[in-house]
């Protein structure tokens, strides 16, 4: 039983991970709180289901076109919204608030598209077998979830330690201004950031399509408000930290359901991400900002 | 007077979330005033409507009693998160804001034999009169315009335009700053204990983060150079979906673009008075 659940914990918790990353890069990177993250997640998960219902694609192809969809889609907001802001220099309530604009625009089109109701991707997409190991009994979605999920993070985390685009991206996160010096091209670095974060985003939301087998227009507004909590426990623009918060959060949730009850879901991650906020308000493995003055 | 009383009876529901945004607005605009960039007024609207609810249902309290329970109890809340949180600077803070909403709204979910959890508060009296709304708000609007001409203002707009420039001037930011969480925290309650008190049934999904960007929105629509600025932008999000009732579908995609839009080309709001005041000198320009 317990270790039944820590399949669906580990699951629900790398999609967690997963999205809590992309928010976590564009707000250590582009110092923006990016509202129109979870409306991104939301997009690629449509994106999916329209590539393999009406185009009949499979469902890696889905995928594909949903991280490919949503990263441009992130890249486009940057691009169009974020970038001319900079330019002026607004002040960082400014950037939010557009990217507020952007998630109405985003989820309000998809509805007027797709209607409000739940859609869901086609049965049979996945085998629906179970994988019983030594008695712990694994759907083939779980493994997928987790398969995608760690294996994206695991590039990620490479590229961003071991190559030269990740030194990059880590000089810029420190200090845009002299990582220009350095002949760091930073707006190319914000704009390739937003794509890779859009597009985790995307890939999360066809994850949790699959998992919850839900898709629906607001479905990004729940997710973002985990993906803030989930970066507040891990810490500010860490991303080791989105990768803690999110399992924790997924435990979390999963235990408290099976143990105490589902009207507890939420009680302990919020409980300990109220201590946090008193205690350790910039996140458990947060470095930074504090105000200079 | 029947007409009067028809045209009462179709639209004192707008006219009323009329006066309750514009309290909103405000609540937000005295924090946005010194830089704070807080996003919790919504939990905050919450609290006071949840304190005033309970204080008139279970303890039985007169309303003037009520009210200043919905006033007290988030700007005690305001003042026990502010303290951790003022520290932290701009986007982090409102990251943290942000999540304070959500334990406020799980707390209010989980505390069931108190506030009814998932299910809401239902049958709170209807205490509140029209003229009590528009009252509060003229008194808000008083307080805020003395404050804002006063020594405190100063210090506000010192803040906001650079906070070390301010420190070294001798303004204790930490302070301005707790000061400005706190009272906003206490008009955000105000509004939610009023509108409890007209609405019969408060649940806690109605001081989520919908509301709390609705609340930001409306603040910055309308400007926050001046205390017009978030009326104007309050009865601006308040009267849009009507004028656009007959495509109501795209009702909210109209509010996302306004908002964009504005953010791109009018970055001060719609009141700006400097902007007014460019245009003036070109105006004569032109007739020179």
């Amino acid at each position: 039983m317990l270790a039944q659940q820590l399949i669906n914990a580990i699951s629900l918790g790398c999609v967690f991970a997963l999205f809590a990353l992309g928010f976590t890069l564009i707000f250590g990177v582009l110092r923006v709180v990016n509202l129109a993250h979870g409306a991104v997640f939301m997009a690629g998960a449509y994106v999916a289901l329209v590539t393999i219902v009406d185009l009949g694609l499979p469902l890696w192809a889905g995928m594909g076109a949903a991280f490919l969809a949503a990263g441009l889609l992130g890249a486009g907001i940057d691009w169009l919204i974020l970038r001319p802001l900079r330019q002026r220099d607004a002040p960082e309530l400014i950037l939010m608030v557009a990217t507020i604009g952007v998630a109405t625009i985003l989820a309000n089109g998809v509805r007027i598209l797709f209607g409000p109701d739940n859609l869901r991707f086609p049965q049979g997409l996945l085998p629906e077998d179970v994988i019983a190991v030594a008695g712990i009994r694994v759907t083939v979605i779980e493994i997928l979830i987790i398969l995608v999920s760690v294996s994206l993070m695991v590039l990620l985390m490479y590229a961003i330690k071991g190559t030269r685009y990740g030194r990059a991206l880590r000089a810029v996160a420190e200090s845009p201004r002299a990582a220009r010096l350095m002949g760091i091209h930073v707006e190319r670095m914000f704009f390739s950031t937003s794509f890779l974060a859009g597009g985790l985003g995307g890939m999360a939301g066809v994850l949790i399509g699959l998992y919850s087998n839900a898709l629906y227009p607001l479905m990004g507004e729940p997710m973002l408000l985990a993906g803030v909590a989930v970066v507040i426990l891990g810490g500010m623009g860490s991303i080791p930290g989105a990768l803690i918060g999110g399992l924790f959060l997924g435990f979390s949730q999963v235990l408290s359901v099976a143990y105490i009850g589902s009207s507890a879901r939420d009680a302990i991650a919020f409980g300990l991400l109220f201590a946090v906020l008193l205690l350790r308000p910039q996140g458990l493995f947060g470095t930074a900002a504090q105000r200079k003055a | 007077m029947d007409s009067l009383i028809t045209f009462w009876a179709i639209y004192s529901n707008m006219i009323l979330s009329l006066g309750i945004n514009a309290l909103l607005a405000l609540s937000i605009w005295l924090t946005l005033a010194c830089g704070v960039l807080s996003i919790a007024n919504a939990a905050f609207m919450g609290i006071g409507a949840y304190a005033a609810a309970l204080f008139t249902m279970k303890l039985g309290t007169p309303f003037l009693v009520s009210l200043g329970a919905g006033m007290l109890f988030p700007a005690l809340a305001a003042l026990v998160i502010g303290l951790p949180v003022i520290r932290l600077s701009g986007i982090y803070l409102a990251m943290a804001t942000l999540a304070f909403g959500e334990v406020v709204r799980v707390v209010i979910l989980n505390v069931d034999s108190l506030t009814g959890g998932a299910r809401g508060l239902n049958g709170i009296p209807q205490l509140t009169q029209w003229w009590h709304v528009f009252l509060a708000l003229a008194i808000v609007l008083f307080v805020l315009w003395r404050i804002k001409r006063a020594r405190i203002g100063r210090a506000f707009d010192a803040i906001r335009s650079d906070e070390t420039a301010a420190s070294l001037m001798g303004i204790n930011v930490s302070a301005n700053e707790l000061l400005a969480l706190v009272l906003g925290a206490a008009i955000a309650g105000l509004a939610g204990a009023l509108d409890a008190h007209l609405t019969f049934f408060i649940g806690p999904n109605e001081y989520g983060f919908s509301r709390a960007v609705h609340i930001l929105t409306m603040a910055i629509l309308g400007g926050i150079t001046s205390l017009v600025g978030p009326v104007l932008g309050s009865t601006i999000i308040t009267l849009l979906p009507e004028m656009f009732h007959e495509f109501i579908d795209f009702s909210l995609i109209i509010n996302g673009a306004v908002l964009v839009l504005i953010v791109l080309f009018l970055p001060q709001g719609v009141w700006d008075p400097a902007r007014f005041a460019r245009w003036r000198r070109k105006g004569a320009a032109d007739h020179a």
